[in-house]
């Protein structure tokens, strides 16, 4: 088990990158402290399988060193460096048990027997896959592989960390939740390193400690699934993190105080550098109706569950609020207030600290 | 269950029907008519029952044709079911010569029949071929038309030089199709070469071998022209294989009866064999 830290890594697929539009990854500084939770959250395209590939060293970066505690392995093969992954589509040796398919990267390691047989057992019974072992593998359901996949991981003592490319792509939904809590209780249990790749928010938030939101090849925040939700430090990770998404209006300020149009609004704390682009993002769940404030009219009201989506228009800006089921919803004209605490300004996307 | 029942379709199924019978069929039934008869030409038939089977399959001529072929078969699949899966294995999977490898790969599966085996009539020629005069000049004593051995040596040779390449493009289709996870996995997991090909490839393969074998098979069981163009069967009868000895008999003495027994059991030779060999790889993959 190891840190792993990952200093001003860049990456680029063309041969000589030249535009700003060459490079897969900009430029990424990152630690993970050993035996945390990590995940790499973004959309398709920015650069978080590439970020993956590189630290298990499938790829080479073009620029940048990672190391390995304070190890540089920048050059190591995926094998030196000692990691383990689970790809998206289940990879497992068909013509093997289940057994021999855990079994494998001991042996290929030239491992005792009896060390082998005790490991592959203690693995076999964490997965739940000890009633099994004899069977061979190509019969299994996609979950099935995806566990031996990740019992390959597990069985190796000294594996630095385990990496997971998008694991529940090929999952049935109602075996996506199972294998997810299994993840979690087996990240408490082994206290291995772990970093998981997704597109999906409740994955990450769910599984992570620490949740990396990545965009068009470079970190827009890093932080906990708590500090994601309650201070996105970039409108990006408003919008995609949170469902609905992050409200984020232009406003402009003035000596110090926020400003929607006309109407004044309190606001966390902070000096712009300049005036330029400047927006307010206050998420659904901190905004309510009060009787005076910013006027809107209300839109649209949907039904989610325990609690209701309002959507209303403040002149041409849309609005939302996430009100508990049974709070009275105005008709038509009311007024909203935002919760001070909850409220940031952002300049150029980015959050005034 | 109510099915209903619709005459109608007969009528689209039957230019597939009359397509079939002709090419097929047809054909197939006169060889069974002339092997249960006796002629004497003028279209005059005697019953001749099974007695034409009896003699095919007592005489030794027939023994020795068959046993040479199933002899060559072997030979021939030893060769190029590895060879076609080692060059496979050795062709870049992406890149600029990726086309360079296939269009010369392809280019003896290109050749007429009879060309290839006028080319290498010519060509291992001992006085005026490459490859003849080459052999002699290393020192070995080699003349094809006079050496039973050195027949065989230039059919099996001409054989894999033309019919490697379907293998190897067979095989070639299938590692490709590999996705690239399985070389990832196996690198994390630390498997060597050798364990990568046998756990992974190898497995993969399978299909696409057993179609391999099968078409290499039931091919080489049936060779005809480019040996009949290299060596006329001979020396003696040394390469006279199954099919050439068949053409003999029918064409060359004009003794149709025991020559359509014998293709007929050619036929069901070919046939069995095929069927045993797909039902046994499809079987363990059952298992």
């Amino acid at each position: 088990m190891a840190k792993i830290s990952i200093r001003d890594l860049r990456h680029s697929y063309v041969a000589k990158p030249t535009r700003e539009d060459d490079w897969a990854l900009k430029r990424i500084s990152l630690e993970c402290r050993d035996g945390g939770a990590y995940a790499l959250l973004g959309p398709s395209g920015c650069g978080k399988t590439t970020l993956l590939s590189l630290i298990s060293g499938l790829l080479r970066p073009t620029e940048g060193r990672i190391f390995f505690d304070e190890r540089d392995v920048t050059e190591a093969t995926p094998e030196k460096r000692n990691i383990a992954q689970v790809f998206q589509f289940p990879v497992i040796y068909d013509t093997m048990s289940i057994h021999d398919n855990l079994a494998f990267p001991l042996r290929n390691r030239g491992i005792e027997k009896p060390e082998v047989e005790r490991r592959v057992g203690e693995i076999a019974k964490l997965l739940e896959l000890d009633k099994v072992l004899d069977r061979r593998a190509a019969g299994l359901t996609a979950d099935g592989k995806q566990k031996i996949s990740l019992g390959r991981g597990l069985v190796r003592t000294d594996v630095n960390v385990i990496m997971f490319d998008e694991p529940l792509t090929v999952i049935d939904p109602h075996l996506k939740w199972e294998l997810r809590s299994k993840l979690k209780e087996l990240h408490h249990r082994t206290r291995r390193t772990m970093i998981y790749v997704t597109h999906d928010q409740t994955e990450a938030l769910t599984f992570a400690e620490q949740v990396v939101v990545m965009k068009d090849g470079l970190i827009v925040q890093i932080g906990t699934p708590v500090e994601l939700f309650e201070r996105p430090r970039h409108t990006f990770v408003g919008h995609f993190i949170g469902s609905p998404g992050m409200n984020v209006l232009p406003c402009e300020i003035k000596s110090g105080q926020a400003f929607i149009g006309e109407h004044a609004v309190k606001t966390v704390e902070g000096r712009p550098s300049g005036n330029k682009h400047l927006e307010l993002g206050v998420r659904p769940e901190f905004v309510s109706f009060t009787a005076t404030g910013l006027p809107v009219d209300v839109i649209k009201v949907s039904d989610a569950g325990r609690f209701r989506i309002v959507e209303t228009k403040h002149a041409p800006h849309t609005i939302k609020l996430l009100v508990p089921e049974g709070t009275e919803i105005p008709a038509s004209a009311a007024h909203v207030h935002f919760d001070p605490a909850h409220t940031q300004v952002y300049e150029e996307g980015w959050m005034i600290a | 269950m109510n099915k209903t029942l619709n005459h109608k379709a007969w009528v689209f199924v039957l230019p597939v029907v009359v397509f079939v019978a002709f090419n097929a069929i047809i054909p197939l039934m006169t060889v069974v008519n002339f092997s249960v008869q006796e002629s004497f030409g003028d279209n005059v038939f005697f019953w001749a029952g099974m007695r034409w089977f009896e003699q095919v399959l007592h005489s030794e001529r027939f023994h020795a044709a068959l046993l040479r072929q199933l002899l060559f078969t072997g030979i021939v699949l030893a060769i190029q079911i590895p060879l076609g899966l080692a060059i496979a294995l050795a062709m870049p999977r992406r890149g600029p010569w990726v086309s360079v490898c296939l269009v010369f790969m392809a280019l003896p599966l290109l050749i007429p029949w009879n060309v290839v085996g006028a080319m290498w009539n010519i060509f291992a020629l001992p006085d005026i071929g490459f490859l003849g005069k080459l052999i002699n000049a290393l020192g070995f004593h080699y003349n094809y038309t006079r050496q039973p051995l050195g027949a065989w040596f230039t059919v099996v040779l001409m054989d894999v030089w033309h019919w490697t390449s379907l293998v190897t493009l067979l095989c070639y289709a299938g590692l490709v199709a590999i996705p690239d996870a399985y070389y990832q996995a196996a690198k994390i997991d630390g498997a060597g070469r050798w364990a990568v090909f046998r756990h992974i490839q190898l497995p993969k393969l399978k299909h696409v071998l057993t179609i391999a074998v099968l078409l290499r098979f039931m091919d080489s069981f049936m060779i005809y022209t480019e040996v009949v163009v290299l060596t006329g069967g001979g020396p003696g009868n040394a390469t006279t294989f199954l099919s050439i000895d068949l053409v003999k008999m029918a064409l060359g003495q004009f003794d149709l009866g025991p020559a359509a027994a014998m293709s007929l059991i050619y036929f069901l030779v070919i046939m069995f064999s095929s069927w045993l060999f797909y039902t046994l790889m499809m079987r363990k993959e059952e298992r």
